[in-house]
């Protein structure tokens, strides 16, 4: 398949690329590794009449500790992503994208921009309630992932935003578990979870988040599952008895392999499944 | 601004240089502008991997990347993969196990194995199965394809 | 030199493809070549009310935009279906390579863009405006049967295309014989053949001659086609196959497109190229199986089957291409299975709707065959408290009663059904698993084992049995080959067959080199040209080894005969006393007097000395070989899976296969074929299945949604075979290549069942996804039937599926995971 014309840009900054994003308007879209803009195009289901490709942008590459947590370029692939086992979850839900191919390319700047609710990346930022830093024509801002992900595919980046770096938080004395449902190994998520615990000293639970991915328009936390368990024993019946509330106030969009009910059932037997891998470690 | 770019890809060690089209995908300039059929199109959607190829030394499905994103890399294709004139042990071993029928896949199949064996020289029975999710084939079940990459890992293998 | 038959030669195909240097037909760019885009309909069913094709031909690089008026004049008839049985007529519409007043399917051509790029045909295509008046559409085939059904096609009154019955015995007795009868209702699903490689085809015009290079499984029979289509002589027509990328069915077909690059070329006098993307091969490469089977059986209490009663529905889509109305029936030979049944009764009915044609796909007809005949041999033996095995040793065809007549007067050549489950249980221990299927569940694990028991037919096949005279196929299904040896001594092999993976090109070589003493490196196999070598009928049904290879061995050992009378001459003995040993012919008793075939052959081209004159120069036969009955190829497989209860994701954990073609050519070739068989049927059973929602829109239009199952879901393949010789063909040899897929549905449908049965599950549709599963068991703990669930969307359409309990419809997310 073959995309429509258009025209394409490599800026050498980001300010540059920020300035051609605004003059061309809605119509100019930000290539990164283009595994998620490039798809659609080819099906002409998009059909930007500018890309302005962060290719030649210094300085959007690479992982560096910051503040106790991690500073990670937009640029990052996701194979980076997967071989930084110092990032936990991160790594793991990066190990877990499509196939190695898409991670050679793919970039958590660019899955996190694209806002698919079926993707890993946003909803662990969501769970680690991490941010991410973006530079637009009014200048740089931090935009928590909480504010992030507005809807299906939108996120509340303005069109001549470029996230500029991503920062995840310390996740000191947090366990996790990633929990992927797929058909195939390839495919996105059907229904994913991604759970933080942490124990207070008695053993009970100080705190935990529980993310879910592809349960809504944008990715979601269960928060009726995290409040049934924060500060309550960690055994197996109470994460169980939590896990049981993970759907609760969610309406997910039914598809070809799922129905909302289903789904529904899959995020309980998941986010239990995924408490369980948090607390075993 | 323009919808042509110029590009100076390294294309099996060899310098190219060409203004083509910023929506030219890599394959089809690969295919139909550098003559290197050898890597395929089976979809439309970055599933079945038959386009595979390295870039930087890495596996990418080049129907899913421009060719200006290409610009100033390295690519490799299944034609310069052995370096030379013999076999890259993979493509060697893709013969012994019986790992191609009908070939079609078999180009990005080895291009995905010999990165994969590049980035975990002995994997595992069930490593080497997720290595090659991203590649489909339709004629062998992969069971052979297993045991050719098996072989060129230079482990047992089993008759 | 020893013997290369049975042993594993590597392929002499591999080389070239190992190194990128295979030829696909999308790989040959020819000069001056445009390229075609096709607009297609985004309706079901619709009048076509007007087609503005200014703004495409407006475009730079555009040639021509053509429609079905504008080519009605440019094809002396229509897309040909060839099945004519006698005395029952096959309702077939007009079917052309652009559709005129009314499309039928999504996906159903309507115009043409040719331009001097493909990136420009696409463009172009996008700016041909069509506008449709929608009519009602008609998706699920019982409906279609219904009074006050829409109507596909008005001029029929009907949705019924054709009523087909065959039995023997006789039923209503041997239904009343059985003291226990068992009922039940079978769905096998759409699915897609889905090779790699897409299909593409390109017209040439030179001179007042064509030429089509195209993925096709049958070169030979295209030319036949497309020269009547396009009203030319067939020596104007030539037709080459190159590498073709797989074809499971899928490329045996004469399609519209292929039609139409060839009207488009002698049109423009210029080559004209088209490119299949996934989504068209989804939308509109026929389609496969799509049946639901009624099944009755009977027996008696000691488990002997008295009779088997089938009515089948069988959803043929909109139209009828080549064979699509007999692939149901094709299976009808071997509906019996591997059992003595007396009493057989067979009916079929055919539906037009509102989809895709179906047509062969590997297997065709028999794979849906036995899915129900192994399912209903599992039910039986629970209604009858039998071990499921024993069921089926009581009623095989003794191994002492071959060749056996079945009750539907089909002679099964050779078997020994015995022979293959005794071995399948060498490699399966049943009961180690059941106590270990019965540990693990104490663990919270469901694992279940299903066997499969099958027999299948194959070697397309006898022409007096399905040409003209017998089922009605208006063609013949003989084979031909061409040996000949060069003045040097290699041989080249032609073969009417057209392989496209199987390795033909190898263990065709190691029989014919074998036969003249000619090291198979040296001998050569040709295919996939009408303008080389000899007339045939190309490949499909299993058809190319026994019937393609049996000529070959014709011809060779005519080759044979010659070279032996060359070299008696040369070495003044009698021609019988010439003996091939060790690649070398020397006269009995005398290995001082010998020689080899190159020193023959140069003789036979370059005669040192006078030939005797009853013998001609040069050395090169051909032999035409029309087999006296088909081949029956059987096996038995073991197939455990894991299932997931709380999430009803099934994983196939072990797959064991035991198969019989005969003796082997070439053992790892057969494995291989086997492999790929059987995956292909675990993609049928778990993963794969073509959608359409009740509008007769396409969901599963990309290899995002039509799950083609990954390395990762799939287990070792374990295989092992008996050797039992058909008597058939002097190779006594059997087809392979669709044996897996045939076999393992069962086998796979029935370990899902077996490790739900803790849970009272006892019903489950193909393909069997994780939310079937989980609907089942639900369901099953309600007591009730699987609820399909709500059906709606994020495009808020709903869905009609086939079959119970799976719901869901339309791409909910782009295409490909990852990140931009």
């Amino acid at each position: 398949m073959i995309t429509a014309p258009f025209d394409y840009e490599a800026p050498e900054s980001v300010d540059e690329a920020v300035r051609m994003l605004h003059e061309n308007g809605e119509d100019a879209k930000l290539l990164a590794g283009g595994h998620s803009l490039l798809p659609l195009m080819k099906m002409r289901l998009a059909a930007p009449t500018v890309l302005v490709d962060l290719r030649k942008v210094p300085g959007l590459h690479g992982i560096r500790e910051e503040n106790g947590g991690f500073h990670i370029g937009p640029m990052t692939r996701h194979a980076d992503l997967q071989d930084a086992t110092e990032l936990g979850v991160v790594a793991r839900a990066a190990s877990e994208i499509a196939d190695q191919q898409v991670r050679n390319r793919g970039t958590i700047g660019g899955s996190l921009a694209h806002g698919d609710p079926a993707s890993d990346l946003p909803t662990v930022l969501l769970v680690t309630e991490g941010s991410v830093t973006a530079r637009g024509s009014n200048g740089e801002r931090a935009i928590a992932a909480a504010d992030l992900f507005q809807d299906y595919l939108t996120t509340s980046l303005a069109h001549d935003e470029v996230i500029t770096g991503v920062q995840l938080p310390s996740l000191q004395g947090y366990g996790f578990g990633y929990r992927k449902f797929t058909r195939r190994a390839e495919d996105w998520a059907m229904v994913g979870v991604c759970a933080l615990v942490s124990r207070a000293p008695d053993g009970t639970c100080d705190d935990v988040r529980i993310g879910l991915t592809h349960m809504g328009a944008t990715p979601l936390r269960a928060t009726a599952a995290e409040d049934a368990l924060r500060g309550s024993s960690l055994d197996d019946a109470a994460i169980a008895g939590a896990a049981e509330h993970a759907a609760d106030g969610t309406d997910p969009p039914g598809d070809l392999n799922a129905t909302p009910d289903y789904k529904r059932h899959l995020a309980r037997v998941l986010t239990r499944r995924a408490l369980e891998e948090a607390v075993s470690v | 601004m323009s919808t042509t770019v110029h590009v100076d890809v390294t294309v099996n060690g060899e310098r190219r240089e060409a203004d083509v089209e910023a929506r030219l995908l890599l394959v089809h300039w690969l295919r139909d502008q550098l003559g290197l059929t050898g890597t395929h199109v089976g979809c439309d959607t970055t599933n079945c991997g038959a386009c595979t190829v390295h870039l930087n030394g890495e596996a990418v499905k080049s129907c899913t990347l421009l060719t200006a994103q290409a610009d100033g890399g390295e690519v490799t294709t299944i034609e310069g993969l052995s370096g030379g004139d013999g076999l890259h042990p993979v493509q060697a071993a893709f013969m012994d196990k019986h790992g191609l029928q009908c070939g079609f896949c078999t180009p990005g199949m080895i291009m995905a194995a010999a990165d994969l064996l590049a980035r975990n020289p002995n994997p595992s029975d069930e490593e080497i199965r997720h290595g090659l999710e991203g590649n489909l084939c339709r004629c062998t079940g992969y069971h052979n394809i297993v045991e050719a990459v098996k072989s060129a890992a230079g482990q047992g293998v089993s008759a | 030199m020893t013997a290369s038959v049975g042993t594993p030669l590597r392929r002499k195909e591999d080389p070239r493809m190992i190194t990128g240097r295979g030829r696909y037909t999308e790989d040959i760019n020819l000069p001056g070549a445009l390229h075609a885009m096709i607009v297609r309909s985004p309706e079901a069913h619709a009048a076509i009310t007007s087609i503005d094709t200014s703004a495409a031909l407006e475009r730079d690089g555009v040639v021509a935009v053509l429609t079905g008026e504008d080519m009605a004049s440019d094809f002396a008839g229509p897309l040909p279906m060839v099945w004519a049985p006698p005395g029952v007529e096959i309702k077939t519409p007009e079917h052309w390579p652009l559709k005129r007043g009314q499309v039928k399917h999504v996906g159903d051509p309507v115009a043409v863009v040719v331009a001097t790029t493909r990136h420009g045909a696409v463009d172009a295509a996008e700016d041909v405006i069509v506008e449709y008046d929608p009519r009602p559409a008609v998706v699920d085939p019982e409906a279609a049967l219904e009074a006050g059904s829409p109507l596909v096609w008005d001029e029929f009154g009907t949705n019924k295309t054709h009523e087909w019955a065959i039995g023997g015995g006789d039923i209503d007795a041997g239904l009343a014989e059985g003291e226990v009868t068992v009922e039940h209702r079978f769905v096998n699903h759409r699915t897609s053949g889905a090779p790699i490689e897409p299909r593409c085809s390109i017209g040439e015009v030179r001179g007042d001659k064509l030429t089509l290079y195209s993925t096709t499984q049958i070169p030979h029979i295209a030319r036949f086609v497309f020269s009547g289509m396009l009203g030319i002589p067939e020596d104007q027509l030539r037709v080459i196959a190159p590498d073709v990328g797989g074809g499971f069915g899928a490329k045996l077909q004469t399609y519209g497109e292929e039609a139409l690059v060839l009207a488009l070329a002698k049109r423009l006098g210029r080559p004209v190229k088209w490119v299949e993307t996934r989504s068209e091969h989804m939308t509109t490469s026929h389609h496969g199986r799509d049946q639901i089977n009624y099944v009755t059986l009977a027996a008696k209490r000691d488990g002997t089957i008295t009779g088997l009663k089938v009515r089948i529905v069988a959803d043929l889509g909109a139209y009828q291409q080549l064979l699509t109305p007999f692939i149901p029936e094709l299976g009808f030979p071997v509906m019996g299975g591997c059992y003595r049944i007396p009493n057989i009764d067979l009916h079929f009915t055919g539906v037009f709707t509102n989809k895709m044609a179906t047509d062969a796909i590997r297997g065709a007809g028999r794979p849906e065959a036995t899915y129900w005949i192994e399912l209903m041999m599992d039910r039986l033996a629970d209604e009858l408290g039998m071990d499921r095995l024993e069921l089926r040793r009581k009623n095989f065809i003794p191994s002492g009663e071959f060749p056996f007549e079945t009750a539907l007067g089909i002679v099964y050549d050779s078997g020994n059904y015995e022979g293959t489950l005794d071995k399948l249980l060498e490699h399966f221990d049943v009961d180690e698993f059941r106590s270990e299927q019965e540990r693990l569940r104490g663990e919270g694990v469901l694992r279940g084992v299903g066997f499969s028991t099958w027999v299948e037919v194959c070697g397309l096949a006898p022409s007096r049995a399905v040409g003209p005279q017998g089922v009605g196929l208006q063609a013949a299904f003989w084979e031909s080959a061409n040996v000949r040896v060069t003045p040097t001594g290699s041989a080249i092999v032609y073969t009417g067959t057209s392989p496209h993976g199987q390795g033909l090109d190898t263990s065709f070589a190691q029989i014919a080199g074998d036969i003249l003493g000619i090291d198979p490196a040296n001998v050569d196999v040709h295919h996939g040209d009408t303008d080389q070598g000899t007339w045939g009928w190309d490949t499909y049904g299993s058809r190319s080894l026994a019937v393609g290879g049996e000529a070959i061995v014709r011809a060779a050992q005519r080759v044979q005969d010659k070279a032996k009378r060359i070299c008696a001459a040369m070495l003044e003995a009698a021609p019988e006393d010439i003996e091939l040993t060790d690649g070398k012919y020397q006269v009995r008793g005398s290995p001082d007097r010998s020689m080899t075939m190159a020193e023959i052959s140069g003789a036979a081209h370059i005669p040192p000395n006078e030939l005797p004159a009853d013998i001609e120069p040069g050395l090169e036969e051909s032999a035409f070989y029309d087999p006296e009955n088909f081949v029956f190829p059987f096996g038995a497989h073991a197939c455990v899976v894991e299932v997931d209860a709380e999430t009803g994701k099934v994983k196939v954990v072990r797959y064991v296969a035991v198969d019989d073609c005969g003796p082997a050519i070439n053992p790892m070739l057969i494995d291989g074929q086997v492999h790929g068989g059987v995956v292909h049927a675990i993609g049928q059973a778990l993963y794969e299945q073509v959608v359409y929602d009740e509008d007769g829109q396409l969901v599963t239009g990309t290899f995002v949604d039509y799950a083609l199952p990954t390395a990762a879901e799939i287990p070792p393949i374990e295989s092992d075979r008996t050797e039992t010789p058909s008597p058939v063909n002097t190779l006594g040899v059997k087809g392979i290549g669709e044996a897996g897929t045939i076999a393992a549905t069962p086998a796979v449908a029935a370990a899902v069942l077996d490790a739900l049965r803790p849970l009272g599950v006892t019903e489950l549709d193909m393909p069997m996804t994780p939310m079937r599963v989980w609907q089942a068991i639900q369901a099953a703990g309600n007591g009730g039937r699987p609820s399909a669930g709500p059906r709606d969307t994020e495009q808020g359409r709903s869905l009609d599926e086939q079959g119970k309990g799976s719901a869901g419809s339309g791409p909910a997310v782009p295409p490909e995971g990852g990140a931009a």
